[in-house]
């Protein structure tokens, strides 16, 4: 999804984040799904904005954004690393690949992001490319995704030690 | 852009969408039929050979879906547009979906006039300058995967097996995946030219209640996993007094490792409109939805494009095709739930609310979207209509079994040599999917149970493979039919950990709403916990059986009532296994964390230190021999030396909790 034009570290949606949304209650998830792609997560007071755009009240727009787990209400990594959790995934091996990242970023129970907010390490539901199980999936600050098939703490690590290579560089 | 099928073929054409004319569809194949002109004929005659050979003669096709493109896809398109400047062939491009057979992943496949269709397999970028040479040029296949025909023009093609020879094909009965891989699925015009929208205009001749009386007489039933007989479902819908009506196709896929609507949606999106436009026109709905999951963007991209399509070329929109009948689709994401996939749940999340699923009755078909008459099918349900609406109740009907006609779309995983989506007949043996189609077990490995229905159904032993896949007998067997996933369990996976497993995700994705599924699997799932880690006493197996028997009867809703399954299933038919961890504290597959220690075999040991660098844990250090040895103090039992070890010298044994 492009992302509309406004300011992100002010907190502005842009005029035109909600174009096309429906201005009625079912365009409640598609509002919430264009206020996330701005934001990267849900800040309450952008689930009030969708709330009033759509008409709906603002109990029922926060009940929809916790009860879906695509919309985050804490921000999340610029990496963002989705271990499927699929069942092909689950029996060639993947909690190994899950606990083997979350060890190798000191990640406490309950946390999902690094300090630094650099890294995310979430469970994802299938990805449906089982063929190439276990599976993870790296969605980066550039858009863009790099899929990685038949996964092993080894090419996780090179991968992860590319990251953060290419954090300090452009830094 | 040349002529294609969609256009007139001459001033003599009337057909517009603002001024539809009935005959469009047919037309198109067999016309003109409003006018004789052989030039009108040899008009189509000629596009139908450039859509399968190209414009310009020749055509390479890459395959674009999810699947193919995470094994590389992408890269190896780009590949074959520079290989195609490079050596300055003359041909055209073309995506399309995907055969289902994910093990040739990523594909291409190469047609020219003259020559015998080639499909290529497991593509490397690097590798296709050179397939592109041998085939264009040198006119040479054997390098090939599989022809699909013998001609005997290219050199090496008694080298290659013809795909319909090949096992995994021939004993397949395509029916609704006819066309995955086979047509560019962004295109209307090759839908049309496959035979595409027929049904649609065959409904139109018979009319609403005749089409209802087609799917009945088909005995056509659900194939999300219920299997309630579609006709009776529209016919319902359609007798309702209270107005509007809606259709909506389920394509919601949230079942962990199951991907067969994806694929459909993916491969052949027109199809899935086809069939709800056909469910619309029968039960008298003017407005349909397609819903399905925000993490499958291409399958949403594919859909909406193809509602697009239709809509320019007047298939969707006023007065279809001449019939006075109106009808609309919108395509609905949803943003992540497993439970939004349950009928009553997703007709709320169109809604734009939380997907909790309700009560039934009232069923849809009487209270449904914003509480109107509704008919909510799977796409591969809708998929089986319009195949059926165009080739007729006899074709669907000649294979299956006596109750349930036709054939399903199934997914092999796990341990098998050739994953992938395989449509066969209702009633093929277990066996047969699992052993011919999907090649059986990797060198080595052995099947002890095959789990079917993925999270809500259930696993049966090796011993009870030669069971046909149909609902009843299933049943029987205490498993389900469901979305069609089955996940092959090899002796290496333990049955209690894949029990947990499921019950961790149906845990996981309960909504909460009623308290026998949202307390019930909690409690099941740490009994479960309890038994993985050598702590279950006998008593928990009796419990457990209690608590999945009072969750599965009194559950609100499918996700509840059927995911105990796992577990009674694996009680019913491994119950050494659940014993040997109660009262051995043994896992004898060696999977549970807890019951397991990890060794290194000093004696084999290379000493090259992969183990000890990757060990997250630091558990791993040299000893004064050089080998390396893992301090069972430190060990968190990750298994990661175990994947690690370049010579596979780490191993397990069976270890009564330590750590």
């Amino acid at each position: 999804m492009e992302k509309p034009e406004g300011d992100r570290e002010a907190g502005v949606l842009p005029g035109n984040a909600f174009e096309g949304v429906p201005k009625a209650p079912y365009g409640l998830l598609e509002a919430l799904r264009r206020v996330q792609a701005f934001y990267g997560y849900l800040p309450p007071e952008s689930i009030r904005k969708a709330a009033e755009y759509v008409g709906v009240p603002f109990a029922q727009a926060y009940s929809v954004a916790t009860f879906y787990h695509q919309y985050s209400l804490e921000p999340i990594g610029k990496y963002r690393i989705l271990v499927c959790m699929g069942t092909a995934c689950h029996l060639r091996g993947n909690s190994l690949n899950v606990e083997f990242l979350r060890t190798l970023f000191g990640l406490k129970a309950g946390r999902k992001t690094t300090e630094d907010k650099v890294f995310s390490v979430e469970e994802a539901r299938c990805f449906g490319c089982c063929g190439l199980a276990p599976v993870v999936v790296i969605q980066k600050p550039d858009g863009g995704s790099d899929f990685v098939g038949r996964a092993n703490p080894r090419t996780l690590r090179a991968l992860i030690e590319r990251y953060r290579r290419q954090e300090r560089g452009g830094a | 852009m040349s002529w294609t099928l969609l256009d007139k073929c001459c001033e003599k054409c009337t057909h517009s969408p603002e001024n539809p004319c009935p005959d469009y569809i047919e037309c198109r194949l067999f016309g003109p039929l409003c006018h004789d002109d052989e030039r009108c004929r040899e008009l189509r005659r000629q596009r139908l050979e450039e859509l399968r050979y190209g414009e310009k003669g020749a055509k390479i096709k890459v395959p674009m879906t999810s699947c193919t493109l995470a094994a590389g896809a992408e890269a190896v398109y780009h590949a074959v547009e520079d290989a195609v400047k490079k050596m300055d062939l003359e041909t055209t491009i073309t995506i399309s979906g995907c055969y289902g057979l994910d093990f040739i992943d990523p594909w291409l496949e190469l047609s020219a006039k003259g020559m015998p269709t080639a499909i290529y397999a497991n593509v490397k970028p690097s590798d296709v300058p050179h397939i592109l040479e041998e085939y264009f040029v040198k006119r040479n296949v054997s390098k090939a995967f599989a022809l699909k025909e013998k001609i005997g023009a290219a050199s090496g093609e008694d080298e290659v097996p013809l795909l319909s020879e090949l096992r995994f094909w021939a004993k397949q009965y395509k029916w609704v995946s006819r066309n995955c891989g086979v047509v560019n699925p962004e295109s209307l015009e090759e839908y049309v030219a496959s035979g595409g929208y027929r049904g649609l205009s065959r409904a139109f001749k018979l009319g609403p209640e005749a089409t209802i009386e087609e799917v009945l007489k088909s005995g056509l039933r659900g194939r999300g996993g219920a299997g309630f007989p579609t006709g009776i479902k529209w016919r319902i819908t359609r007798q309702q007094a209270a107005t509007p009506k809606y259709v909506v196709a389920n394509a919601h896929e949230g079942d962990p490792g199951v991907f067969v609507n994806r694929l459909l949606a993916e491969s052949d999106p027109f199809r899935i409109v086809e069939g709800l436009t056909i469910a619309g026109y029968a039960i008298g709905a003017n407005q349909g939805y397609i819903f399905t999951d925000a993490e499958k963007l291409l399958v949403a991209k594919r859909l909406r494009k193809a509602v697009e399509e239709a809509r320019r070329y007047g298939l969707l929109g006023k007065n279809i095709l001449g019939s006075d009948f109106d009808f609309d689709i919108e395509v609905v994401l949803s943003s992540g739930a497993y439970v939004s996939g349950e009928e009553t749940a997703v007709l709320v999340a169109i809604e734009g609310k939380v997907a909790w699923p309700s009560q039934r009755p009232p069923y849809p078909s009487e209270k449904g979207l914003w509480g109107k008459p509704t008919v909510i099918n799977n796409v591969e349900t809708l998929a089986h209509a319009a195949m059926i609406m165009a080739e007729g109740v006899e074709k669907f009907a000649a294979v299956g079994t006596e109750r349930t006609k036709g054939t399903k779309m199934f997914c092999v995983t796990g341990a098998v040599k050739r994953v992938g989506v395989y449509e066969v007949p209702v009633g093929t043996s277990i066996r047969v999917l699992v052993e011919e189609l999907a090649g059986g077990p990797p060198q080595g490995v052995r099947i002890k149970a095959v789990h079917v229905g993925d999270s809500s159904g259930g696993c049966i032993p090796a011993s009870l493979l030669d069971l046909p896949l149909d609902y009843e007998t299933l049943q029987g067997a205490g498993v389900i039919l469901g979305s069609g996933g089955i996940a092959v369990i090899s002796e290496e996976n333990c049955v209690v950990d894949v029990a947990r497993y499921f019950l961790s995700f149906s845990s996981a994705e309960s909504c909460g709403k009623c308290v026998p599924c949202r307390v019930g699997l909690h409690l099941m799932r740490s009994i479960l916990d309890r038994i993985a880690k050598g702590e279950g006493v006998e008593e928990d197996l009796e419990v457990l059986r209690q608590v999945a028997e009072v969750v599965r009867s009194t559950s609100l809703c499918a996700l509840g009532g059927a995911a105990p399954n796992p577990v009674l299933s694996t009680l019913r038919y491994f119950m050494d296994e659940y014993i040997a961890h109660i009262r051995e504290k043994r896992c004898p597959a060696l999977v549970c964390s807890a019951l397991i220690k990890y060794r290194i075999d000093e004696e084999k040991c290379i000493e090259c230190g992969q183990c000890a660098m990757d060990c997250p844990a630091h558990a791993i250090s040299k000893i004064e021999s050089g080998k390396y040895r893992i301090d069972e103090s430190l060990c968190i039992k990750c298994g990661i030396c175990y994947t690690v070890c370049p010579v596979k010298v780490v191993y397990k044994v069976s270890g009564a909790r330590a750590g």
